[in-house]
């Protein structure tokens, strides 16, 4: 009668083809499967889309007209024209953030999004290659982006500090934030999913409040639907503003 | 010859699509340049929250570290503590006054696409 919960479990990475080489594991897990598979579906939304090139757009020339336009209006207005330098990067990391998160929305899916490893790696190529870009561009001068304009001597022992440390939080802050927002909306789902088989067990009348948890998984999916295109939207949009950073250093 | 042959249609055809989008100026007309409110609520929220904490967490962590590593313990942890919690106020006062992410007290160089940055303060002496 007893029905264990593992709200969790979902999150477990399982290896389908192992791989080690030289006592590094390597397998090919449910969650590069999915990468593979959300890579695969991006592509094949742009590829297969910008292949009629009508005038007219079919449903999936306009799919990707949109995204691609989407995108290029959010470069424009968040980092300037330069920006447009960078729109193939953005690009990827919005569709594969987007896709990844609605995959994992598929029962019996798996969201790597909902990994912080996954999240974090991405958040650092970001971190880094904007880093990068501001020391190429501006080359020492970019270190005066942690000194604030105007401040006695003094307060800069303190503003500075300060200033780095919230230049680090950033790949931080942007992983978490996608990370915990994935896992926090599937295990509520797992939770609630998990309210109805015992109710669905127990005696008598009590069965028909199954109802009220079912009702609100499904509440909750229009919710995490609404959360997983808003969550790919800030990683972007966050991501822009750093570059912006990086060009426009005075 | 040819090419104004070729666009006459194209002419036509944008004149209906500016008709029919006349027609419709109801809410999916306006639709475009407003995106949902509560879900930009809700992502700023989550964005303030998570800028607050999280710097905290991670001054921590590197206030842990550094204790850890120079064996002094427990003042790395005391003065990081104070340090996270005035970089994530920085990050959160510069979210709220839409100021991006930027780091100085300085606004972006004035394309004219960048966002308006309002409520900056400590900007007076821009050079360029």
């Amino acid at each position: 009668m007893a029905i264990e919960l593992h709200p969790l479990d979902q999150f477990k990475i399982e290896p389908l083809i192992p791989i080690h080489i030289g006592g590094v594991d390597a397998s090919f897990t449910n969650s590069a499967l999915l990468m593979c598979i959300t890579v695969a579906l991006a592509s094949l939304i742009v590829i297969w889309g910008s292949r009629g090139r009508a005038l007219v757009p079919t449903r999936w020339q306009s799919l990707a007209e949109m995204s691609y336009e989407f995108i290029a209006g959010m470069i424009d207005d968040n980092v300037g024209h330069e920006g447009r330098d960078y729109f193939p990067f953005v690009f990827t990391l919005f569709m594969f953030i987007l896709i990844g998160n609605l995959l994992g929305l598929i029962p019996y899916g798996y969201t790597f999004t909902g990994q912080i490893i996954v999240t974090f790696a991405m958040a650092a190529v970001v971190f880094i290659g904007v880093t990068i870009i501001g020391i190429a561009k501006h080359g020492w001068h970019f270190l005066s982006f942690f000194v604030p304009h105007g401040v006695p001597f003094v307060l800069l022992l303190l503003l500075v500090p300060i200033e780095v440390l919230s230049y680090i939080i950033r790949p931080f802050t942007l992983s978490i934030r996608l990370f915990a927002n994935m896992m926090a909306g599937h295990t509520m789902l797992a939770i609630f999913a998990g309210f109805v088989a015992p109710l669905l067990l127990a005696a008598g009348a009590i069965k028909a409040f199954a109802v009220v948890p079912l009702g609100v998984d499904i509440l909750l999916i229009f919710l995490e639907l609404l959360v997983a295109a808003l969550q790919a939207y800030v990683f972007t949009i966050l991501t822009c503003l750093y570059l912006r950073d990086a060009i426009h250093l005075h | 010859m040819n090419e104004r042959e070729k666009k006459d249609p194209l002419r036509e055809f944008g004149e209906r699509l500016d008709k029919a989008r006349a027609a419709s100026q109801g809410p999916l007309g306006k639709a475009p340049d407003s995106p949902p409110s509560t879900g930009n609520a809700l992502a700023f929220g989550w964005r303030v929250g998570i800028e607050l904490v999280g710097a905290i967490v991670i001054a921590e962590f590197i206030g842990w570290a550094i204790d850890k590593w120079l064996g002094t313990r427990p003042w790395g942890m005391v003065v990081f503590f104070f340090l996270g919690v005035a970089a994530g106020m920085l990050n959160v006062y510069r979210a709220v006054t839409g100021m991006g992410g930027v780091v100085g007290f300085r606004q972006p160089s004035q394309d004219s696409k960048a966002p308006p940055t309002k409520g900056a303060g400590w900007n007076e002496d821009e050079e360029d």
